[in-house]
């Protein structure tokens, strides 16, 4: 067939794509219906069908028989036993706004950029072998159709090049170019693209109508229908062998394949994209639970017949099995079957190219170099420029590198290998993200450093076991390397790791790699701890159902956020009012006014996050402000829960406060017992010089007057005696002055030794007068009494009492009038107190000294301004006598301005001694 | 013309005494028993030497012994400061603000009858 019939068939069919996505696109009506249309959906979902399938499984048919099929097997089983996964998987994509797989993994685990970058990195090379696949088919169909005449002649595979270059390349660059043109005619990612879905789905049409097609002209133009078939291939024992599952080794491969392809259904990113993040509705997944099987069922229907038709037609000559599909009609000479044999495998290979590039070039650029460049100084400063073209640009780039890199891989390692086994490679890398997913929705505590070392590992395991052994196979690494290990140590041999021999390579590296990638995902999320906002995304997507089934009465949650929704959300966190107030400062100083029902700007957002970061941190504000900003859900439960944490933090907080409150206080207690530690210091100190001054007194009198009276022996009579007598007196103060030192110094230290019996105060107040009378006389003072008749007994040492009125009255003596002295001595009984009061003429107690004539060595001076007689302990005495007694006793004035003082002792009611007055 | 001396001292007996020992080295005594009588009994006549108590009432010993140091007219008086504490700092004080001579009671009236004399007699 002419080479330039093909191209130009095959620049129409992708015209028409384009044709189908731009009229979808533009036409509002059609795109609505196509959009709400789960079977345009599941058509779409079949993009799981690429070169593969087409060309492939026929492949794996004619060579291996039965084991093409696992790789429906799990799809299917996935979608008719577990559809509700995917429902989960879409509705946490709906609440999140989940762009890509990459996304998604990121989301989970905290949305730190550095997993997303992995995963996008583990994406990209794991698809590498994919895509190869797909050049490869394309290639080398093109390469056989338009070089075989047909015609009964076995179709060979032309050697390179057939034009001037490589053809592989060529068709790499020329889908390259096809998908940058489809796929990036939008900019958001985060939109659906009905075209692009429509146009996908129309490719699943026609790769099943071209596979149908061949598969009716082998079974009912060549041969006479299935039974025809069969019955010849069950007389070939060769192709008999195709038919049955034959050893242990084809189950265990079996199992593999089919666990492998259940991962890969949701883990390869274009299967992520297509069936999560384009879905219009989760409804549809249950239309999809039973067509996407009835697809690939129907899909598959032809598969033996094409196998051992080729077989059975290419029986004399080696051919590839590959390639049947379209060899097979060469061979035949029926040129239009073949042509639409190639359509089939250009529509299938086409929409893998496309739907993966745009998934991985949204990630590539999403997750890998959007946030390095966001990091970049000169970016940050231009924040405010239009990224439309740079966002393009990257995704641009990303896709043509892609298709590169695929053509590198098949350039490096796929030449020599069947379509199936570069696709199985490529499943397995898929395979890896599946614990972080899978235990990403169901089990809440993975965590951030679970997901990432699980990833690492798991990645690591497939490239030592399935990709570098693929290069070494190709020859760019030493052969030795596979069959010896790498610097000769046997148990690193990659296609037998730690001596695990018996099993084929898939499952041997799907093993090693499930061990280390679930292993350490579970190990390392039990040892390290979820952050915040892991918490909550884990929660968010762990607990998708309840919170969203939940979400129905706080929709103002949901969706563009008002004014007033906004206040009220931040209101809850920082206060009403305060927030009302920054709000109309931040309209005051915008020069705009908010109004309640208002859809929010960015910069209010701003400005509210940071209003909330100041009371729950920028993390938690985030998070907040992002969900309900971006329309998404979080529930009062959250709210509470981020409250709740908030409050914990800030009990914390106030703990420390309260603490170092305490510890403020405790130093200013210590400081104060310091200072008063001092004060009892300069106290005693302070003391000791008034005994020292007190005692020094009387003694300079004693020895002046004694060396007087020894230097003078001629002194006259009269002053000898004046002498004598001063010596006498002061001998006596002395010793009045030591005595009640001692005394005062025994009951401050508390041995004082007390007799203490039933006393009668009256008597003891009579004693004092007696002892005093002398004096009073002397000094020609007045003194008046008033006392009751009978008063009850006091438990107290009747000679201190009667030393307590002494120094009261003999301190009246000193302090009252000096020309008219007046004392009045009044005992009463008040309640259960026994009163004394001694009242004086003079000139009273300055307020100021009210307590401080208490104190040792207060002395004031007398009316006339000389010295008091007196040792200054008499009142200090007294109040430790009154105290001891139970009593108090206190200074005033009276009215007429004298002092007065009164003492009480407390009578005990059990004592009720009577005494009566003399 | 005999040396005037003013005694400062609040204990009466403690005053007799002094003025007994002064009035026996033939000098003329005057007497003042709290601080403001004695800068009083300055104002009206300037004495030789000053034996003045520390604690007095109203204004203290040295209160007065700082009011004397600070009057010129007053610079040629001799003072000795008596005292029954007997703490160093108050000696220093007492010899900062400008006292000839610091002695603690109970003090000897020989030593002290030498030290006034000693104190006239050098004065200028």
């Amino acid at each position: 067939m002419s080479g330039s019939v093909v191209l130009i068939v095959s620049f129409l069919y992708l015209g028409l794509l384009f044709a189908i996505a731009h009229y979808v696109d533009t036409r509002a009506s059609v795109k609505r219906l196509l959009s709400r249309n789960p079977y345009v959906y599941t058509l779409s979902i079949a993009v799981f069908c690429t070169s593969w399938t087409f060309y492939g499984s026929v492949g794996r048919a004619a060579t291996t028989g039965l084991d093409f099929l696992p790789i429906y097997l799990g799809p299917t089983l996935v979608f008719v036993l577990w559809s509700s996964v995917w429902i989960k998987i879409i509705r946490i994509c709906k609440q999140q706004r989940i762009t890509s797989i990459a996304d998604f993994i990121a989301s989970r685990y905290g949305k730190r950029s550095m997993l997303g970058g992995l995963v996008t990195i583990i994406a990209v090379v794991g698809t590498m072998p994919y895509i190869s696949l797909q050049l490869k088919s394309i290639a080398t169909s093109f390469r056989i159709l338009v070089t075989n005449p047909g015609g009964g002649q076995v179709p060979g595979v032309p050697l390179e090049p057939i034009f001037f270059i490589d053809t592989t390349l060529i068709v790499a660059i020329a889908l390259a170019l096809f998908a940058i043109l489809f796929g990036t005619r939008h900019i958001d990612a985060s939109e659906h693209h009905e075209g692009l879905v429509a146009a996908i789905a129309f490719e699943s049409v026609v790769k099943l109508i071209a596979f149908l097609t061949v598969g009716v002209f082998v079974t009912y133009g060549i041969f006479d229908g299935f039974a025809d078939i069969f019955q010849r291939a069950s007389v070939d024992p060769e192709l008999n062998k195709l038919l049955s599952v034959s050893n242990e080794t084809d189950y265990s491969l079996w199992m593999t394949m089919t666990l492998l392809s259940m991962a890969a259904i949701i883990c390869l990113p274009r299967q992520f994209y297509i069936t999560a993040v384009e879905n219009a509705d989760e409804g549809y997944v249950r239309k999809a639970t039973w067509l996407f099987p009835a697809y690939l069922l129907i899909i598959n229907i032809f598969v033996l017949p094409i196998a051992i038709g080729g077989r059975l037609a290419f029986s004399s000559a080696p051919a590839d099995a590959d390639m049947f599909v379209l060899t097979v009609p060469i061979y035949y000479d029926h040129a239009v079957i073949s042509l639409i044999a190639f359509i089939g495998g250009l529509s299938a290979a086409t929409s893998m190219v496309i739907v993966a590039s745009i998934a991985l070039s949204t990630m590539v650029c999403n997750d890998l170099v959007m946030p390095v460049i966001l990091r970049w100084k000169w970016f940050r400063a231009n924040e405010n420029a239009d990224l439309t073209g740079l966002l393009l640009a990257i995704r641009r780039t990303s896709i043509l590198m892609i298709l590169i890199l695929g053509y590198g891989y098949y350039r490096f390692a796929s030449e020599s290998y069947s379509l199936v086994t570069i696709g199985l490679v490529s499943f397995a890398a898929a395979a890896q993200f599946a614990p972080s997913i899978i235990g990403g929705i169901f089990w809440r505590n993975a965590t951030f450093n679970g997901a990432l070392v699980g990833l690492i590992f798991g990645f690591l395991v497939w490239l030592y076991t399935l990709l570098l052994p693929s290069l070494a196979q190709s020859g760019w690494l030493p052969i030795s390397f596979i069959e010896l290990g790498p610097f000769g140590l046997e148990w690193l041999k990659p296609y037998s790791l730690f001596g695990m021999e018996g099993f084929d390579r898939l499952t041997h590296a799907l093993f090693w790699s499930m061990l280390a990638n679930i292993g350490a995902y579970w190990v390392v999320s039990l040892l390290s701890q979820q952050t915040a906002i892991e918490r909550i995304q884990a929660k968010l997507f762990v607990d998708v159902f309840l919170l969203t089934e939940k979400s129905g009465e706080s929709g103002y949650w949901r969706g563009s956020v008002t004014v007033a929704e906004l206040q009220q959300l931040v209101g809850r966190f920082v206060g009403i009012t305060k927030v009302a107030e920054a709000f109309d400062q931040f309209a005051v100083e915008r020069g705009v006014s908010l109004r309640k029902g208002e859809i929010v700007d960015a910069a209010l957002i701003d400005f509210a996050e940071r209003l909330l970061a100041g009371s729950i941190g920028s993390a938690t504000a985030r998070v907040l402000i992002g969900s309900i900003a971006k329309g998404e859900i979080v529930s009062i439960d959250e709210v509470y829960r981020i409250l709740d944490e908030t409050s914990q933090v800030i009990e914390y907080s106030h703990q420390l406060e309260q603490k170092s409150t305490e510890l403020e206080q405790a130093t200013q207690q210590l400081q104060l017992a310091n200072a008063r530690l001092k004060e009892l210091d300069s106290l005693k100190d302070d003391f000791l010089s008034m005994v020292s001054h007190e005692l020094r007194t009387p003694l300079t009198s004693l020895r002046a007057f004694g060396e007087i009276l020894a230097d003078n022996p001629d002194v006259s009579a009269v002053e000898r005696e004046q002498f004598l007598d001063i010596i006498i007196t002061e001998s006596e103060r002395l010793t009045r002055l030591i005595d009640q030192l001692l005394d005062l110094a025994k009951m401050e230290a508390g041995r004082m030794d007390w007799t203490l019996s039933e006393v009668d105060l009256l008597s003891a107040v009579n004693e004092a007068v007696i002892a005093l009378n002398g004096l009073i006389k002397e000094k020609d003072i007045t003194l008046t009494t008033s006392m009751p008749d009978k008063i009850s007994a006091v438990h107290a040492d009747k000679d201190q009492l009667i030393q307590v009125v002494v120094n009261l009255v003999s301190n009246a003596i000193k302090f009252c009038d000096p020309h008219d002295g007046k004392i009045h001595l009044d005992v009463s009984e008040v309640d259960n107190f026994l009163r004394v009061t001694v009242e004086d003429n003079g000139m009273g107690v300055p307020a100021p000294l009210k307590t401080k004539i208490f104190e040792r060595f207060h002395q004031s001076l007398s009316l006339t301004g000389s010295k008091p007689q007196g040792s200054g302990l008499g009142l200090a005495i007294c109040l430790q006598i009154v105290t001891y007694l139970g009593g108090k006793i206190w200074a005033e004035n009276t009215r007429a301005g004298g002092a007065r003082f009164t003492f009480t002792l407390p009578v005990r009611a059990k004592d009720a001694v009577i005494f009566a007055a003399d | 013309m005999s040396y005037t001396v003013l005694v400062v001292e609040d204990e009466p007996n403690i005053v007799l005494s002094l003025q007994f020992i002064m009035r026996q080295a033939g000098y003329t005594v005057r007497i003042a028993s709290d601080g403001e009588q004695a800068l009083r009994a300055i104002d009206e006549y300037v004495p030789d030497l000053v034996l003045l108590d520390i604690m007095l009432p109203k204004r203290d010993g040295f209160a007065v012994c700082e009011e004397i140091r600070n009057n010129p007219a007053c610079n040629k008086i001799k003072i000795i400061m008596l005292s029954a504490k007997s703490r160093d700092a108050d000696r220093e004080k007492a010899l900062a603000l400008g006292a000839d001579e610091f002695v603690t009671k109970p003090f000897s009236t020989r030593v002290l009858g030498e030290l006034a004399k000693n104190l006239l007699e050098t004065r200028a």
